[in-house]
């Protein structure tokens, strides 16, 4: 029998519910985790670490001297969602995704919703990550994020919220399928107790939504990798292994006659989808960065011709920019005329006066992030920092506040995680993967990412994060 | 397929092959400084490195040649490029970065073999025994061999990896013949001699196999032959080459240079007889051989691998 220690928390648990009962749909597994023998599940998580070693599931992190490859630490406590919930999520994402995508079209050509004033100009046109080159371009399907990785969590009220949308290249999904992997081998007994939905089709819908990207009729896709050293480079030749085509890097790739050819054994190779795993500044040192060795001289020329497709667009950063963020259930009332099935998390802009006034009153409670950031590296957490990192930010905030957005410190809801001396409850998100391309397609589920030291809320795999299988359930009746 | 993805697949397998190959004659090596012999053991001893021309090396490193100090220097030195664990880690370091190309079985296999090869180091050959490491090694080569036939798509990757297989057994063989057989002369004490020519069959596993194709004591001129001119044993040079050239014209592209190499090469080794070989003298044959195999890799990068 396995000690689960679940103090009363104010925290909204995925299982548990606080008078020590569990929710409806962990019956199946909470009956299992009854009879479970604990040192049979010590000896399958032991299993486990080695397996993912042996696969080479693993991520470099930047900065690390000794370039050691790291396993992301895997928690067999399955991450469950009821079906009515799952199906609700599946609308609002849609939704949000096909809304992001209109912005992303508008802003590249008529700019109404600028126009209709619902979004300063300035906040777009002036962003970083908008990029003037892409103004007029025609897109096939008018798809700028054919792939989208959307983080929500779920607050202590109960409800899920969207942290942040990622349009540039979301990663995870090797995780997502190389978890469920692993819970098959694991504990087959627990798939056999009740219907989970699989997720084992991401890597065909991928292949099939860039095949779509392209009006050519049978087109040659290939993944674009910045290389091996990149934190991402597993899932990417992942990815290109499960779908069967290319891994290349930007010097396999060439520009000749106004199309885009990779270098191959039997001569060019001409190459119509990029579904590129590289920011935008590194795609062509013509066009970003001439100081870059990365990049495919010329490719952005061959691109705003329309001879080849990247996977996402360039310029969909200025779309899952912090600053854009709070406007997204505007986009979704703007270009569909709908309400919002999701929800953002409340958010203060610190460019405005009052609000920023607001975030400093209340600077303890908050969560303070940089517009341009990603990765947790550029935050503050209110409840936990220390004086001096409050009045580090304060000063931040004060000299440069355009630069921040503020939220509240959402209650993010735990989940059940083996710990040393049995369960505990950690923190948790999820980001499920849609794919636009003739229609919208997700494979029911995603990413949980769990937060693996005692009250932690940062998940990124960089600060220590692990990750959990999320299954949907296919009915709620079981 | 990427030239570069065809590079990486094409080192990873001769990298791989040269790990074996150091560890089946590591291994004989380490058997006849076991028999009671007399006199020869510093000649015998003194294989391995002439082989993969690293005396200079192993006499910076080490005071004395003794089996233990050619073991560690052959298994563990990361300081020679020739060592089993330089081997590895070049192979796993292709591998790794095309490992999409690869099914998940043969990354798999490699992948394990390299953190096995990482814990092995650490603890020291004493921990396994050199036997047990070298038996390790050639399992460890079966394996990938075995999940690369069983699993592995039917396309040009497999052919690069092929290639890088055969021509560094071939190059392997032919070094291990010439030191063995042309540079050492034929030993007064027969005892002796006849070990020195029984490891030399057991290097290439074609001990069984000399025994049921000659049913003759051992001696050097049908040694010379099986592991030359006979087609039975999968490391003789006509087999490699023959094995090369069925890659070579499976591969997609019309580029020839290579494949005529290759044809050229298998005609003479197809149609010449001992006799013919004898008349060259065996020594010079030899290395005429390892230039030509040589120019067929060179042809091979040039074509294929180098990015155009």
């Amino acid at each position: 029998m396995l000690n689960i220690n679940l103090s009363a928390s104010p925290f909204f648990d995925e299982m548990l519910l606080a008078e020590g009962k569990h929710r409806g749909h962990y019956d199946a597994y909470w009956q299992w985790l009854q009879q479970a023998d604990h040192q049979a599940v010590q000896r399958k998580r032991e299993e486990a670490a080695l397996l993912f070693h042996r696969v080479g599931i693993t991520f470099n992190v930047y900065g690390d001297d000794d370039g050691a490859e790291r396993l992301i630490p895997f928690d067999s406590v399955p991450r469950i969602i009821p079906a009515a919930e799952w199906a609700m999520l599946d609308r609002g994402i849609r939704q949000r995704v096909q809304a992001l995508n209109a912005f992303l079209h508008d802003i590249y050509h008529q700019q109404h919703i600028l126009k209709a004033g619902l979004i300063p100009a300035e906040q777009v046109l002036a962003n970083d990550q908008y990029q003037p080159c892409m103004q007029g371009v025609d897109l096939h399907r008018d798809i700028y994020a054919h792939i989208v990785g959307v983080d929500m969590v779920r607050n202590s009220d109960g409800q899920y919220y969207v942290l942040e949308d990622n349009l540039r290249t979301p990663s995870g999904v090797s995780y997502m399928l190389e978890n469920r992997k692993m819970m098959m081998r694991l504990y087959p007994e627990l798939f056999a107790r009740q219907r989970i939905a699989p997720v084992e089709r991401y890597p065909s819908h991928l292949l099939q939504t860039l095949r779509e990207s392209s009006p050519i009729n049978d087109p040659t896709v290939v993944v674009l990798t910045p290389g091996r050293f990149n934190s991402a480079y597993f899932e990417h030749s992942f990815l290109a292994q499960q779908m069967g085509v290319e891994l290349v890097e930007s010097a396999d790739l060439f520009v000749k006659d106004g199309a885009v050819f990779m270098r191959t054994t039997a001569g060019p190779c001409k190459v119509d989808v990029i579904y590129r795993r590289v920011d935008d500044a590194f795609l062509d040192p013509l066009a970003f960065r001439p100081d870059s060795m990365l990049g495919v001289p010329g490719l952005l020329s061959v691109y705003r011709a329309g001879n080849v497709v990247l996977a996402n667009a360039i310029g969909t950063g200025v779309a899952d920019d912090k600053s854009i963020y709070p406007y997204v259930p505007d986009m979704v009332r703007f270009y569909l005329q709908e309400e919002p099935i999701l929800n953002n998390v409340p958010t203060w802009q610190c460019r405005h006066k009052n609000e920023l006034s607001y975030v400093l009153a209340n600077l303890e409670q908050m969560v303070v992030k940089e517009v341009h950031g990603a990765g947790g590296y550029g935050m503050l957490i209110g409840p936990t920092a220390s004086k001096d990192e409050l009045a580090r930010f304060r000063a931040l905030l004060l000299s440069r506040p355009q630069n921040y957005i503020a939220q509240n410190t959402l209650a993010l809801s735990t989940c059940p995680t083996f710990v040393n001396d049995g369960l505990a409850p950690r923190h948790i998100d999820l980001r499920p993967f849609a794919l636009s391309g003739a229609e919208i397609r997700l494979v029911p589920g995603g990413l949980t990412r769990v937060a693996l030291a005692e009250g932690s809320l940062v998940v990124n795999s960089s600060q220590g994060g692990g990750t959990k299988d999320t299954w949907v359930l296919e009915d709620d009746l079981c | 397929m990427l030239s570069r993805t065809a590079s990486e697949l094409y080192w990873m397998a001769r990298y791989l092959e040269r790990a074996e190959s150091i560890a089946r004659v590591l291994d004989v090596t380490n058997k006849l400084s076991m028999m009671p012999i007399r006199d020869g053991g510093d000649q015998d001893l003194q294989v391995p490195l002439n082989l993969t021309g690293t005396g200079q090396l192993y006499a910076a490193a080490y005071p004395e040649l003794t089996m233990p100090n050619l073991v560690s220097f052959f298994a563990l030195d990361n300081r020679n490029h020739s060592s089993i664990f330089s081997c590895l880690q070049m192979g796993w370091n292709n591998a790794h970065a095309v490992r999409g190309s690869l099914s998940s079985e043969v990354w798999e296999c490699i992948n394990a073999t390299w953190i096995e090869m990482k814990l092995i180091r650490r603890q020291g050959i004493g921990s396994v025994g050199a036997d047990a490491f070298f038996d390790w090694v050639k399992e460890r080569a079966h394996l990938f061999r075995g999940a690369m036939f069983g699993t592995l798509l039917r396309s040009d990757a497999m052919r690069f990896i092929r290639l890088g297989t055969l021509l560094e057994r071939a190059d392997g063989t032919a070094r291990l013949l010439e030191v063995k057989n042309t540079l050492m002369e034929i030993d007064g004490d027969p005892v002796r001699e006849y070990y020195r020519m029984d490891t030399l069959l057991r290097a290439v596993s074609a001990r069984e196999a000399y025994h049921s194709i000659y049913k003759q004591p051992l001696s050097r001129e049908t040694i010379a032959e099986l592991m030359i001119l006979r087609n039975e044993i999968p490391r003789s040079l006509l087999a490699c080459v023959g094995d090369m050239v069925q890659q070579l014209e499976l591969i997609g592209g019309g580029a020839n240079q290579p494949r005529r190499l290759a044809h050229t090469l298998h005609a003479e080794l197809r149609f010449s007889s001992m006799k013919d070989l004898n008349k060259i003298g065996l020594g010079v044959w030899l290395s005429a051989f390892l230039g030509q195999v040589n120019g067929i890799a060179e042809s091979i990068h040039h074509t294929y691998l180098e990015a155009q």
